[in-house]
């Protein structure tokens, strides 16, 4: 079973549905011992990073989120789920985040004032490494976008995909060991998204 | 690069996908859940269903229709008519669907979207809105008014103090329905869309007035629409999404060509 981490942080009904159309069983949840118990975990998110750091904190979930990564569990981040799992955000005036994964979280500051925030739509990914997760799917797809900050991770070996935005070149898929998270939505994302998901959900997250 | 969005919207009507052609009113066209799949698989980038009926009948959105469309596809959808307050918003979004459009809601009570905004995120709040173009510009700087009950009721509001408004009130994007160019099939009102995308920093849809593949070219190119609403241009056939996106690229549109 896959876990899928509800921790209010928006909504995950379309993660769920995603899994259910691929024939994947999966349960949205926030019971500790549930998600512990699980094969694999994704953890999405969409809104701010304060109120996602809060509520993680309140379900008791803050301590939880690293260990399943250290313990070996094949991880998701989306969206969110993966700007958070960085050290720092510097949405809502600075919000200490997971740690998991060195690096910040940027808001874009394009200078061009009709490159438009949010970024909203479906880019293109370049591939920086081959990975388990990408099978199947060709370098240059392109994914379902929609935020204002971005993933800036501290150390290039982090980086498994990047995309172009805003005079940015940012991090779009970010990934160590066992641990992938993609700032895109790939749920929302058709058939290729729908392909990284079947890829994930029979990763034993080895790479 | 972030590639421009194509966006058919169908208007539902009791379940069934319905469309206003002219000499003839309200022909039905299919099944919501069918022709949000042929769309997906046919390439759209995202999809708009508006339940054309809730709002007059004083009844909810048909919830079931939406969960339905999220089993199907898996790519963006909004949903709008007949939104009422902060429930309806929640119903909705909790279904599946990836954003909502509210209209006549937003111009009776912004509070409500400010605090949908707050609730649920900027990123899925949309606000469709209906200018009119009018010759008062003492009372209308812009040059259009808003207008809301499909087109019958003037606001007093000017058209672009409104989308600045709904772009401090937080909404994730904003819709411009042109009324004038409406169901007419000759092109997008190119100068009122370029006018709104030009002085927010949100993303704009253009919609109304759709015809042929070089008017969505027009109004990416000349009025910097960062999506396109297309409607009786698909539904009718005279045009694949396949087509339209080849003529976009073409002209050096940037579109997503794998799905």
């Amino acid at each position: 079973m896959i876990a899928i981490i509800d921790y209010k942080a928006g909504n995950l009904t379309s993660v769920y549905l995603a899994f259910e159309s691929l024939g994947i069983d999966a349960e949205v949840t926030n019971d500790p011992s549930t998600i512990a118990r699980a094969s694999r975990v994704v953890f999405p998110g969409d809104g701010a990073a304060r109120s996602a750091m809060d509520h993680l904190q309140e379900l008791g979930l803050t301590a939880l989120i690293p260990k399943l990564v250290a313990d070996g569990k094949p991880f998701l981040g989306v969206c969110l789920g993966t700007q958070i799992i960085l050290e720092h955000s510097d949405e809502n005036d600075g919000v200490d985040c997971l740690g998991i994964i060195p690096g910040r979280v940027l808001r874009f500051e394009p200078s061009d004032k009709m490159v438009k925030i949010p970024q909203m739509g479906w880019n293109t990914v370049t591939f920086k490494v081959t990975h388990p997760l990408f099978d199947g799917i060709d370098d240059g797809s392109e994914f379902y976008f929609i935020h204002s900050y971005f993933p800036s991770p501290a150390q290039a070996c982090h980086i498994l995909g990047e995309t172009d935005y805003a005079d940015e070149t940012f991090a779009s898929i970010m990934g160590r060991e066992n641990l992938v998270a993609t700032q895109f939505h790939p749920e929302r994302s058709g058939r290729i998204g729908l392909q990284l998901l079947e890829n994930f959900s029979r990763w034993d997250g080895s790479c | 690069m972030l590639t421009k969005r194509i966006v058919p919207c169908l208007d539902v009507r009791n379940r069934i996908v319905t469309k206003g052609i002219k000499f003839q009113n309200n022909v039905d066209l299919g099944d919501p859940v069918e022709m949000a799949v042929a769309y997906s698989d046919g390439g759209c980038d995202e999809l708009v269903f508006y339940d054309i009926t809730a709002s007059a009948e004083r009844r909810s959105i048909d919830i079931a229709m939406v969960r339905d469309v999220a089993r199907a596809v898996h790519i963006p959808f909004a949903v709008g008519g007949g939104i009422a307050d902060l429930d309806d918003m929640y119903r909705v979004l909790d279904a599946g669907a990836e954003k909502v459009s509210v209209n006549s809601l937003a111009v009776h009570n912004p509070d409500i979207i400010a605090e949908g905004a707050r609730i649920f995120g900027s990123q899925c709040i949309v606000i469709g809105m209906d200018p009119v173009k009018t010759s008062d510009t003492a009372a209308f700087p812009s040059g259009y008014e808003i207008t809301t009950r499909g087109f019958r009721e003037r606001t007093g509001l000017d058209a672009l103090e409104w989308a600045r408004r709904a772009e401090q009130l937080g909404v994730g994007e904003i819709v411009v329905n042109s009324v004038d160019a409406d169901g007419t099939r000759s092109g997008y009102e190119i100068e009122l869309t370029r006018m709104i995308a030009v002085n927010v920093r949100i993303p704009v849809v253009a919609s109304g007035g759709g015809g042929t593949p070089e008017h969505l070219v027009d109004v990416f190119n000349l009025a910097h629409a960062d999506a396109a609403i297309i409607a009786s241009m698909v539904h009718t056939g005279d045009y694949t999404i396949a087509a339209i996106k080849a003529a976009l690229a073409a002209a050096g549109v940037p579109i997503r060509k794998k799905w």
